[in-house]
């Protein structure tokens, strides 16, 4: 058993409990253990992620109880993927914390750590009531985080954030116990082997279940018409934890694909492809109210927060075709959005800093501190969000509107796309023109009015400011440098997710497969 | 009994829904709590309704309870009761910076 697939799990648990002991312990301890731990569970994931690319798919028995009866983590291509992403974008928006946003609350880094264990958590766990536990582990930590900082805008964004959550997991069991009452099973894989072979009569109450669990992710993944408390839960937060909470969006589009391909897909018996009908249309009438979002908002970071609407929508509508080409194309396109949103919230943040009294609000102010770095920071990362040559948004846009080509929905798949970009550049274009161009004189009055000098109260970046912004932008030129070997990757993890069979073989065996295939499935 | 226990679930969950609802943070958590307790009972029977039966499999005795749903209703209990109290001390931050109870802090709002 390979002990690797749990440290990005153990490693934050750990990490995050000793920091909680060192409470009063200065801060640049805190930031020191959070760092090394964020660092070297990127190193571990990478390690894995390379290790699913190239093997077969792993699990790991937690306490040696055999499945179905005990916990399982699964590593297969998909999961290591998105906990590359995660433990990355982690490290990343950490680098950007330390500068000063983790001064504002003595629990950041430790609430930052356990944030961490439960998004692996989630992306790892093969049970479904542990996925249950994860989001809580997920959730909790979110709701000390979205507050961080306090501010009435903010408590009162994060109230709205923290009740839906808690009624959606209240849904989420009744959910669960719906599918247990029925199946007598909670492993994900021993559940899609007893679907297959479950009777007629049940045929409604499993069909059921299924939509009520994706009732409970399409809150997750913000999708219509429960996004609406995203734009001010993300807008208002501060800037490092809503950059980490553009993977948040993205757990709930992986348990949406992970649950209705292996649960509920082709095999599944009476509740096959139960969600078939329902995806594409939802997505992309999210996308739709995303878009109208974006151009509507007057606050650069809400502006952003809608585009994050916008990319679950443009995810979900491809996701929703179920093709192989449709997945391998959502899954180029995932990183790709989730570092340019993260990536777009932390030049937000420095614009506002440096805007003294508008801030982050679509109105003219004077002049930012340093226009030439921050210009080319909103440059860099709206020509990759707004899906332009010749950076990654292009091309992952590009192999999406080619994969969805076959499927009868491609006409709308594609208006809608499309126009959602334009809206994303209309919407860019202004915000940059207000920001940078439409501006007002250096200082009204008195001493220094037509002085070149920006304002004395504006902070300077320095290079270690910008570092986290650089490199996140610096990953989109790499995604389309690689962009063969990405899309390759694409396909080998479409070619798994469609092929339940190998996940079921890796967690039960070929008997339990045999039982699936003998239940009709194929 | 079936009868019984689910009508006493739908009751309480139209309770709770109905106070969440309210959009005041207090009923709200009244709320909060009925739904919750619904949900941990309604899993609870997920693995059938049977009196006087251990939730032990052995040799001896052939039938049991399910003990899995006793498991994750413990699991729900505990995350449930976290999950309640943390929304308490939300609702008193709230109270404080925003100056009135409503969810979306509405002051002049008195239905």
């Amino acid at each position: 058993m390979n002990h690797l697939i749990v440290a990005p799990l153990l490693l934050p648990l750990l990490m995050g409990a000793i920091i909680v002991l060192a409470v009063n312990r200065s801060i640049s301890l805190h930031r020191t253990l959070g760092l090394i731990s964020s660092a070297v569970v990127t190193l571990i994931t990478g390690v894995l992620l390379y290790q699913a690319m190239t093997g077969p798919i792993q699990m790991y028995v937690l306490g040696d109880w055999s499945p179905p009866f005990g916990i399982i983590m699964v590593l297969d291509r998909l999961s290591a993927m998105m906990i590359f992403i995660t433990s990355l974008l982690a490290f990343l928006c950490l680098l950007y914390a330390v500068k000063g946003t983790d001064e504002q609350g003595k629990n950041f880094h430790a609430l930052f750590q356990f944030q961490l264990l439960g998004i692996n958590g989630a992306f790892l766990t093969g049970d479904i009531f542990n996925l249950f536990v994860f989001f809580e582990v997920m959730l909790l930590s979110s709701y000390g985080l979205v507050l961080h900082g306090g501010g009435a805008r903010r408590t009162k964004a994060g109230m709205h954030y923290v009740m839906l959550n808690l009624v959606g997991s209240s849904v989420f069991l009744i959910g669960v116990g719906v599918l247990y009452g029925l199946l007598g099973s909670l492993n994900m894989a021993d559940m899609a082997v007893r679907l297959a072979s479950a009777p007629a009569d049940n045929a409604a109450l499993l069909q059921a279940g299924g939509l009520i669990l994706f009732g409970v992710f399409a809150l997750k993944a913000a999708l219509i018409p429960l996004y609406f408390w995203l734009p001010n839960a993300y807008g208002f937060t501060s800037a490092p934890v809503a950059a980490l909470f553009a993977v948040m969006t993205k757990v709930g589009v992986y348990v949406i694909l992970r649950v209705y391909t292996l649960i509920f897909g082709d095999h599944a018996g009476v509740a096959a492809n139960v969600l078939e009908p329902w995806l594409l249309p939802v997505a992309l009438v999210t996308l739709v109210a995303g878009s109208i979002g974006v151009v509507a908002s007057r606050d650069l970071r809400q502006t952003i927060a809608y585009m994050v609407v916008v990319s679950v929508g443009t995810l979900l509508a491809v996701i929703g075709t179920f093709s192989v080409d449709g997945i391998a194309a959502a899954i180029v396109y995932l990183p790709h959005t989730t570092f340019m949103t993260a990536a777009m919230f932390l030049v937000a943040d420095m614009i506002r800093q440096q805007r003294l009294d508008a801030g982050a609000a679509l109105t003219p102010d004077r002049p930012v501190g340093q226009e030439r770095l921050l210009g080319l920071l909103f440059l860099g990362a709206a020509v990759a969000i707004g899906g332009l040559p010749p950076l990654s948004g292009f091309t992952a846009k590009v192999m999406m509107l080619m994969g969805v080509q076959a499927h009868a929905a491609a006409p709308w798949i594609w208006s809608l796309v499309l126009i959602g970009g334009l809206m994303g550049l209309i919407a860019l274009g202004r915000a940059g023109s207000v920001i940078f161009w439409k501006t007002m004189p250096l200082d009204d009055s008195g001493v220094g009015a037509f002085s070149k000098e920006p304002h004395a109260d504006i902070p300077r970046y320095g290079i270690g400011y910008s570092f986290p912004v650089l490199i996140l932008l610096a990953i989109s030129p790499l995604l389309v440098l690689f962009g063969g070997p990405l899309s390759d990757f694409g396909y080998a993890v479409a070619a798994q997710i469609s092929q339940p069979v190998y996940y079921i073989e890796a967690v039960l065996g070929s008997d339990a497969v045999a039982a699936l295939l003998s239940a009709g499935g194929y | 009994m079936e009868l019984l226990f689910t009508s006493c679930l739908g009751v309480m969950i139209a309770c709770g829904v109905y106070l969440m609802l309210r959009a005041r943070t207090f009923p709200f958590v009244l709320g909060l709590t009925l739904l919750g307790y619904a949900v941990n009972m309604f899993l609870f029977v997920s693995g059938r309704l049977k009196t006087n039966l251990p939730a032990v499999v052995s040799p001896e005795q052939l039938q049991y309870t399910d003990p899995l749903p006793q498991a994750l209703v413990l699991t729900a209990i505990v995350i449930g009761f976290a999950m309640v109290a943390f929304v308490v001390v939300l609702a008193l931050r709230a109270s404080g910076e925003l100056g009135t109870d409503h969810v979306d802090g509405h002051k002049e709002n008195n239905s």
